[in-house]
This record gives C-alpha cells, structure tokens and sequence, in this order.
C-alpha cells in the first residue's frame, strides 16, 4: 500500500483540473451544500473533531480558532485566507492554488457559514500572476455558478512583495490599507481583527482541507496521522535531491521515507542538512531522518514543523554560505516595527559576511549566539525569531565549519559543486 | 497614458472600506504608466481623500511596487538560500554580465530589468525565475539568457508554468490590479514535480 495519501492532490493530474467543470465533476461543492445545511456550530464541532490544523505554520486547532469567534454580537464577521506563501522553502498553497482554486473557494464558504461570515477576503501574495489568474477566474465562475452571492462573497486581495503580511495581523494591517507591520496582541483577530470585527485568518491549506472533511467525516480524518497530529498534508521537497516535488501524506511520516520516494539525494552526495518547515525552523541533519514529521515529534528533536518544507543540502553546500543567505533575507523583509528585529538582523548580517569571508573570528559565533538571545522573543512578532533559527542551529551542528572559514581565511567550498548543472559547468 | 477614475472607483468599490484599495490602485497605476508616478499617488489620495504621504508610505513599504522606470520585460532571480545554491547566484551574476546591468537596473533600449527576488514559492522547480512575476522553472545560465535575449528581441520564451505567451509588466500589473485578462484557462495545470506524490501514489509507492 502506497505511504501516500492524495485528498488535496487528488485530482491535479487531471489537464483541466482547476476549472469548474473538472471540480464539479470530482464531487466539488457537495461538501459546502452539506455544510450549508448544518447548523453553523455544528460546522465547527465537525472540524475541531477531526483534529485538523493550521497548517501555515503554527500548527493551532483550526476548528478551536472558529470557536473563538464571538456570536450573537451583531458585528460583521471576516474569514480571511492566508495565500502569501512566502516562507523560504515553502511551495505548497501555490501549487495547490494553481491546480486547483475551486477547493479554497468551497472550503471559504463552509468556513463563513461555520464562523457566521458574510465575506471572505483571499490575501494573495502579488507575485504569482498566473496563480491570481486562476483564482480571480474560480472566483468569478463560483459567483456564475450561485455558490458565491448567496450571502457569502469572496474577495481576491493581492500583495506587492511582503514576506511579513504572512504574519497574520500584518496581512491583515496590508489589507486595510497599510504598510504591513504586526500589531501588538491581544486583542487577538478572533475578537478585533480586520476593521477591528471578529476574523479567522487561516492558511490555503486549511481550509481547503475542510471540504473532504465535511464530505467523508472527522473519523476519517481521524484515521490518518498520529495521536495529536491527525490527517494527511502535503509535504514539500526540494533542493539536492533525484526528484523533488508535493508528496501528500499522513502526518508523521520521516525524511527517510519521503526520500524513498524521490529517489534519495542526488546521486552521489551525501544529505548534509535540511529544514523540516522552511528557513525559520531550527536545521536538521542526518541524525534526524526517522524523526516523525508531525507536529509534536518534530518539536521534540528541537525544531517546529512549520509549513513543511523541506530544503535538502548535501556536503557540497556551505552552511555558513546557506545561513548568511537566509539572514540576508530577514533582513531585508524585516518590517522595521520593533529595535531588537530590525537591528539585530542587520548585525547578524554584518558578522556572518565576515564569517563566510574568512574575515571572521571564533569569538564572532559567541556574539552571534548573544545578539540571537536578545532577538529571540522581543518582537511583535516571530519574524525576529525565525531569523535566529538558522544560526543557532547551524552553530549547534557546524561549529567546526564555522571555525574553517576563520582559521581557513576564506569560505572552503566551491559552490558550483552544488549547483543543479554542476555537471555542465565543468 | 491616463489614469481611468470609473475604473478605480470600481476597484474600490470591491471593499467595504475605500482605503483598502490602496494597493491594487497602485498595482493599477503600474499597468498604466509601468512604475508608481508621482501622479499616480496624488490620484489616489484624491480619490480615497487621504494625504499623499499616506499613500506613499505604503508604495514604499512594498517592494514590488515601483518608484521609477522597470523594463518591459522585468526579470526576477531567485536568490535566496535554496535557489542561489542549485544555481541562482550564478544566473544573477551571468545575467548581469550579459545585459551589462546591476541588480534593480534596467537595459537601455528599456526592455528589460533585473532584480533578485526572495523565495517565490517554487522550491520544487528550483533554480527560478520570474519574468513579469511568471513562472521560469528549473533554469540554467544558458535558459536565463535565451529568456532575456528573446525578451529584448520582443518574442520571450512561454513561462513555464504560465498563459501561452509573456504578457508585459504592464500588462501583468492590470492581473495583480485584480483585472481580468482572460488567460486564466492558459497553461499547464501542474508541472511534473507538483503531480510527483499523486503519481507515485497511483503506482502503489
């Protein structure tokens, strides 16, 4: 039996999958007419029992977070998906946006009737034309088709280029017509989110996984994962390996086991480092390939699930070179709201230049360690934070790396050994 | 070029309140003059009665808008960690050399600009590119460079992942304004990296 489960890549395969006509024919839109039919707190109920959640990150309940939402309080409600994928390493909602809109677009009405919604804004990031096409074009063929319009609209928002208006009340602070920054909680967006009026924020994935739960039940849903980490997800893997791609399977399946699948590392090399939820989640190696990749395991071997990208390096990267990049990247998208983020990541910055120069002392990765201690959880947000993993994870297993490039006087790898056309270079 | 007010207060109107338009109006402004003018921000706090410095404010917050001329053609290299080591900072670099241009310049004949560009969420397909915010998957220095010459040229290559030709900046800056241009049913569905799981699945892996 295969390992993996396609529920949301079901049907990608199929050349017209993202159109209406190939939805409504694989059973789209039965599980919102199902659930239109419920009462809204049932709705809810149904999710928090299947066990289902965020999966932009952050791993909270989603039915919970529907929960919170006060009723009765004669204020308009917001759901508003979060599509501005930008996470370093991240590259399942775009794909799944790009195969297949309607899904979101079903989940989105299922989600407003559960949290008494009237209108569901789709935050995209602004740059993915082709995927604003699709789903511009699935909105307008939902309203064609009735599902939208009938008390519940669905609004497509596109950024301009934010890693930031990831951070859910960023986005929500963009949406409103602002520069993105985070805002201070509480209050949290279940009680005064966008316009100040009760919001859900919730990844693409999560609510497109609401409809086949509707649809086949939360027992089911149940059956797939582990105790605390029920369902299945997609998994992304890049970088050196013989096949990356979208592998959607039950929570808890190991690297190993996916890098079964793709054929392993590229041929040759050897697995070096990777993350297990993109850039901002602490770096593993190749003592971590049977680490359970769900939730709670991998939070036990000291990283965060995140979003489940996973970036495979092998011996040919620099990890110095690999942890300055990144840093570069928070850097540049940190919004510039709070000192200890907007500073302290220019001065990572400063040091690891030198450092993958060969300009660096072994004194510098003591002063890493305590910038990163005084970045580490002095935000508004987890932006300053997830700059911090990279490093002092990579210190953690690399130290003697780190050490090579000071006592070498120069970085001692060749990175055209690690490109993809390494072999045509030469 | 001028500004159309009727279809700006139609994409206000998308709203339940007029200031959230801010950024597809400036997406619009660069569908219609290729960068956000100075115009273009004293327009919008016209229409939405707020200051200047408010609108500015969030035209320079973002870094896709704007504040002066980009190519016709606007080229993106992913160079964030995954996509610089399986080949990005070489294409940057290469690129450069070719078109004799830094990072954010533009070619003097003003079709095409270079810049690069953050994770954009194409990991699978990596090295990346992006032409007018399209997807260019799995590139190499000499497929970089096909693109750019095509572009100059005036006939790019097709994206990869994308509608049956390149659209222009202009062009795409009217899809990132919410506007429709009727390519949506364009283009593949998936590319073979993003169906790999579903495959295997089906072969009982």
């Amino acid at each position: 039996m295969s390992k993996l489960t396609p529920v949301l890549s079901a049907h990608w395969d199929e050349a017209d999958s993202f159109t209406i006509e190939a939805y409504t024919r694989n059973g789209g839109y039965t599980a919102s007419k199902k659930a239109l039919a419920m009462d809204p707190d049932a709705v809810i109920q149904l999710v928090k029992d299947s066990g289902l959640r965020g999966r932009g990150g952050a791993g909270f309940p989603t039915g919970m977070k529907w929960g919170f939402i006060p009723q009765g309080d004669n204020k308009d409600h917001y759901l508003v998906v979060n599509a501005d994928e930008s996470e370093p390493g991240t590259c399942k909602d775009t794909p799944l946006l790009m195969a297949n809109p309607h899904v979101l677009i079903e989940g989105c009405i299922i989600a407003c009737h559960a949290i008494r919604a009237e209108r569901a804004f789709i935050y995209i990031r602004g740059e993915v034309t082709h995927v604003v096409r699709r789903v511009n074009a699935a909105i307008q063929d939902a309203y064609k088709a009735g599902h939208l319009g009938k008390g519940i609209d669905v609004t497509l928002h596109i950024g301009a280029g934010a890693y930031i208006c990831g951070e859910e009340t960023a986005l929500l602070d963009s949406l409103e017509g602002f520069r993105g920054q985070p805002r201070l909680r509480p209050p949290f967006p279940a009680i005064a989110g966008l316009y100040a009026r009760p919001t859900v924020v919730n990844n693409v994935e999560s609510i497109s996984s609401v409809p086949a739960i509707i649809n086949n039940g939360a027992e089911w849903y149940q059956s797939m994962g582990t105790e605390k980490s029920k369902g299945a997800t997609l998994y992304s893997l890049s970088g050196h390996v013989n096949n990356p791609g979208q592998f959607e399977a039950p929570l808890g399946i190991t690297l190993r086991e996916i890098l079964e699948l793709a054929g392993g590392v590229r041929d040759g090399h050897q697995l070096k480092f990777w993350t297990p939820g993109g850039s901002s989640t602490p770096l593993f190696t190749d003592a971590h390939l049977d680490t359970p990749l769900d939730y709670e395991g991998v939070a036990a071997a000291g990283s965060m699930l995140g979003t489940k990208a996973l970036q495979i390096f092998d011996e040919t990267t620099c990890v110095v070179r690999a942890v300055l990049r990144w840093t570069e990247f928070y850097k540049h998208e940190s919004c510039g709201k709070c000192t200890p983020c907007r500073e302290g990541t220019w001065w990572l910055v400063q040091i690891l230049r030198d450092l993958e120069n060969g300009a660096g002392t072994e004194a510098d990765l003591e002063k890493l360690l305590d910038l990163c201690d005084n970045i580490m959880g002095r935000s508004f947000c987890a932006l300053g934070d997830g700059a911090t993993s990279p490093i002092t994870s990579s210190i953690k297993y690399f130290r003697e790396e780190y050490i090579a490039h000071v006592t070498n006087g120069a970085c001692p790898f060749d990175p055209v050994k690690s490109t993809l056309f390494a072999g045509a270079v030469k | 070029m001028t500004l159309d007010r009727e279809l700006m207060q139609t994409i206000i109107k998308r709203y339940p309140r007029s200031r959230s338009a801010i950024m597809p109006l400036l997406h619009y402004v660069q569908s219609v003059s290729g960068y956000v003018t100075n115009e273009g921000i004293e327009t919008i706090a016209e229409i939405l009665t707020i200051e200047t410095a408010e609108v500015s404010a969030v035209a320079t917050f973002y870094t896709q808008y704007k504040r002066g001329p980009v190519g016709e053609y606007h080229v993106g290299v992913c160079t964030n960690t995954l996509c610089a080591v399986m080949g990005g900072d070489a294409i940057f670099s290469a690129l450069k050399e070719h078109l004799g241009i830094d990072n954010d310049g533009v070619t003097e004949d003003g079709k095409v600009s270079l810049e690069h560009i953050e994770c954009n969420a194409a990991c699978d397909y990596a090295p990346v590119v992006m032409a007018n915010w399209e997807f260019y998957d799995n590139q190499t220095v000499e497929s970089a460079k096909s693109l750019v010459d095509g572009a100059r040229a005036g006939n790019p290559p097709a994206p990869t992942r994308g509608p049956n030709t390149l659209v222009t900046y202009k062009e795409a800056s009217a899809v990132l304004a919410g506007l429709d241009d009727g390519r949506a049913r364009e283009g593949v569905q998936a590319g073979a990296p993003t169906l790999l799981g579903l495959k295997l699945s089906k072969e009982g892996k």
